[in-house]
């Protein structure tokens, strides 16, 4: 190809923002005039092929339909949970566990054993896939959104699916707080803001202060499992209970039929945002189903869920010790903000008009592109200061939690501790790091063991071992240890309680590289075929041509030949074959192209008077 | 994992908090000019700056923006400023409840498991329990005000020994408010 890029430095390469959500997924870039959406809206729903091959996206979304058993929605829900999480999840998702789920969740994707985080890398490949199309170039480093109050394991589990889908993730940005920046960017750039973020899986609220280019978030709060698919759960209970009166029969055993079900009821949700009354409609196996629902009903049902969204507004207004009446706006994130009797009880609560003018699908895409300008140094101006949403403890005798960071500490934050030992020759000193707010263990949720290995024979209490908590600018907690006496570097041993160990991710990085290579093969194939396809419309074109008759029949023959050589190998699966007779076709009709172009300049001679 | 009374002290380099953010160690500091050297040094030291650096570059932004927020954290309340001062001069907060508060606090839990029962009546006598600690604390609030500003012109030990003997007893109290208000607030 003959067009020429211009580089604008980095080598090259640039730094995508990805709103990865559970229900929609969306890139962006940073440009020389400001953020921009690359490709459009991905459905955040992954489908295997009857070929085996694994689609993400409108086409995996279609496919939730006509196949649902080979299909996975609202993965985002499973990142980072462990069994015991999930079991509510699992009572209104069509999730399909596979053996072996019991330290790691493993979904059974029609005989396909996926993890949360190889699910969410199909995902992400496809983003990266739209984005390196319309740039041009090859995209390997991103940043990535996630709640706000996202848990450790889940943060991590979102950048493993980075890994294994080939990006290196220099960061993961809370999603309210890539929403303050975009809105920071176009509208407002000092005063204090909340943001209100419900979307299709989870809810954040997050209170930051503004203050010449500076995002300081100064508390937030939220609920990992609160979001628009709980309204779609309420709605569905509903029309499936008329349903087995009206019909006599229990259809929420049949996956296609729920999916059917739950597509209408998304319909008329959305519908109710706009108009006072909608109808769920759904035809299945020759029945219909249709109900309507009003406003006031809606309201009625999803009330309980609001109120839930407004507990943590409350809990974070007082975390943040800002007075409501200092709110001085609330922006509006999420699809499900579109709800009036949302923005009415958000309005009341804060005693402001909330702000619905950024487009809620793309706002928080928008600021992981302008993080992401941050990074690769395109934004100089702004900087994010965020926060850790939950604290972090270890455990102490009795069960006690023993508080080492705060909630809402600006991150990076670091605690240090020192351990030594209890009885005479013990070798190791097992630590047990949680994270939340409650006071005993078993409320908390377990993060890791480490396990500080070899420790020299000594008398007890003679160890001197200081280990540093380091929660990064992720949101990720590491820790170090040394050992005070000699300075030496000690060894720890990890034990994540939930989630994927490096190991494991590393396998999966393998698997994705060969799936990838399938991938980079199917997609040579079918480039050389719109090739082959070009080329072969311009001969037979070319053969209508007066030209085409000038021609020996010799030439003609080898023409003749080319073509039919080049249809022989059209559906072969090698993109190489289909190239070298694309170019065999291409040298045959050469002198027959020169020709007519001459042709066609004569003509144009002749027509033109000197 | 056993822990409990093998757990030690940290050390620390002393008033590394005042030393990140380059200032005096002082008990009285001006929170807006507080707020402005942590913003002006997050400007220059936070990881986003460092994205596309080396391993070592990375880990001293990391390391230096950790110890930063840590300070900035713990210096921007005045109280937590005062205890990590007395902290770093090895007087560390006391265990027991001041002498002269434990007959009322006594009568105060009496209270506070009356209502716990159901007793309703105990609710007008917590109510202003929590009132006259409330004021107490204002008290203390002004007192300690008097007692930074006293340290900071001329830096004493007994002057650290009244902080910190007033700092416990305005924990004690915070802490009563605190019990009284999650009981009343049921």
């Amino acid at each position: 190809m003959s067009t020429f890029q211009i580089d604008f430095g980095n080598a090259g390469s640039k730094i995508v923002g990805i709103d990865l959500g559970t229900t929609n997924s969306l890139v962006a870039v940073m440009d020389l005039t400001g953020p921009r959406i690359l490709g459009g809206i991905v459905p955040s729903v992954i489908s295997l092929t009857e070929s085996g091959d694994v689609i993400a996206g409108s086409e995996a979304r279609e496919m939730l339909l006509t196949h649902p058993e080979r299909s996975v929605y609202s993965v985002k829900r499973l990142m980072g949970r462990g069994i015991t999480d999930i079991q509510e999840e699992l009572k209104l998702f069509p999730f399909h566990l596979a053996q072996g789920s019991e330290s790691v969740l493993r979904l059974d994707v029609g005989g396909k054993v996926m993890t949360p985080p190889q699910v969410s890398a199909h995902i992400l490949l496809k983003l990266k896939n739209d984005a390196e199309a319309e740039l041009g170039m090859p995209v390997t480093q991103a940043v990535i959104t996630v709640p706000a109050y996202f848990n450790d394991a889940q943060r991590q589990a979102t950048k493993d699916a980075g890994r294994i889908a080939g990006l290196e993730v220099l960061r993961l940005v809370n999603e309210p707080t890539a929403a303050a920046l975009a809105y920071g960017l176009d509208k407002r750039n000092q005063g204090i803001i909340a943001v209100y973020d419900f979307g299709g899986g989870t809810f954040d609220i997050s209170i930051l202060r503004l203050h010449d280019g500076i995002f300081e978030v100064l508390a937030t709060n939220g609920d990992t499992h609160l979001g628009g698919d709980d309204i779609d759960n309420l709605l569905l209970r509903i029309a499936l209970e008329d349903i087995q009166s009206e019909w006599g029969e229990d259809i929420s055993g049949r996956n296609d039929a729920v999916q059917l079900l739950r597509r209408a009821v998304i319909d008329a949700k959305e519908k109710l945002s706009f108009v006072p009354t909608a109808v769920i409609d759904m035809q299945y196996g020759g029945k219909r189903y249709q109900r309507e629902i009003n406003v006031a009903l809606f309201d009625k049902l999803i009330e309980p869920i609001i109120e839930r969204t407004l507990v943590s507004c409350r809990a974070c207004l007082q975390d943040s010790g800002i007075p409501v009446d200092e709110i001085d706006e609330v922006v509006m994130v999420g699809g499900s903000t579109r709800i009036p009797l949302v923005r009415s009880a958000v309005e009341r609560l804060f005693r402001t008009r909330p702000h619905t003018e950024l487009n809620p699908d793309e706002v928080v895409a928008i600021g992981a592109a302008v993080q992401a300008g941050i990074l690769g140094g395109e934004v100089e101006d702004k900087l994010l200061l965020d926060v850790t949403p939950l604290s972090l403890g270890i455990e102490t005798m009795g069960g006690l939690v023993s508080k080492l960071i705060h909630r809402n500490s600006t991150i990076p934050a670091s605690a240090t501790e020192q351990f030594t030992t209890a009885v005479d020759g013990q070798k190791n000193v097992l630590i047990h790091v949680v994270q939340g707010e409650r006071e005993l263990v078993k409320d908390c949720r377990s993060l890791a063991r480490f396990d500080l290995k070899d420790l020299p024979p000594m008398q007890a209490g003679m160890a001197r071992i200081e280990v540093k908590f380091l929660i990064d600018a992720n949101g990720i907690l590491s820790v170090t240890a040394r050992d005070v006496r000699t300075g030496k570097e000690q060894s720890i041993e990890v034990k994540p309680s939930y989630g994927l160990s490096d190991e494991q991710v590393e396998a999966m990085i393998l698997e994705s590289f060969n799936e990838a290579e399938h991938d980079f093969q199917e997609r040579q194939v079918r480039e050389a075929r719109v090739e082959a396809d070009a080329i072969l419309a311009a001969t037979e074109k070319a053969r209508r041509n007066d030209v085409y008759s000038e021609l020996s029949d010799e030439e003609r023959a080898v023409i003749d030949k080319s073509v039919n050589e080049l249809l022989v190998v059209y559906h072969s699966d090698d993109h190489l074959l289909i190239r070298e007779k694309i170019d065999a076709l291409n040298d045959a009709t050469q002198s027959l192209a020169e020709n007519i172009m001459n042709n066609a300049v004569r003509g144009m001679l002749k027509g033109t008077k000197l | 994992m056993k822990r409990g009374s093998s757990l030690l002290m940290a050390p620390t380099e002393s008033m590394r908090y005042y030393e990140a953010l380059g200032i005096d160690t002082k008990l009285v500091l001006d929170a807006e000019e507080l707020k402005q050297r942590f913003y002006g040094l997050s400007r220059q030291w936070h990881p986003d700056r460092f994205a596309r650096s080396g391993e070592a570059e990375k880990r001293k932004a990391l390391d230096m923006t950790s110890l930063l927020n840590d300070a900035f954290r713990t210096l921007k309340d005045p109280i937590t400023r005062a205890e990590y001062l007395l902290e770093e001069n090895g007087m560390g907060p006391a265990k027991s409840a001041p002498p002269e508060l434990l007959e009322e606090v006594f009568e105060l839990n009496m209270a506070l498991d009356e209502l716990r029962d159901g007793d309703e009546s105990a609710r007008g006598q917590l109510t202003d329990a929590r009132a006259r600690f409330f004021g107490m604390r204002g008290e203390i609030d002004q007192d300690l005000a008097a007692m930074f500003a006293n340290y900071d012109s001329a830096p004493s030990q007994d002057t650290l020994s009244q902080i910190r003997a007033t700092l416990d007893r305005r924990r004690y109290i915070s802490n009563l408010v605190r019990d009284v208000d999650k009981e009343l607030n049921k």
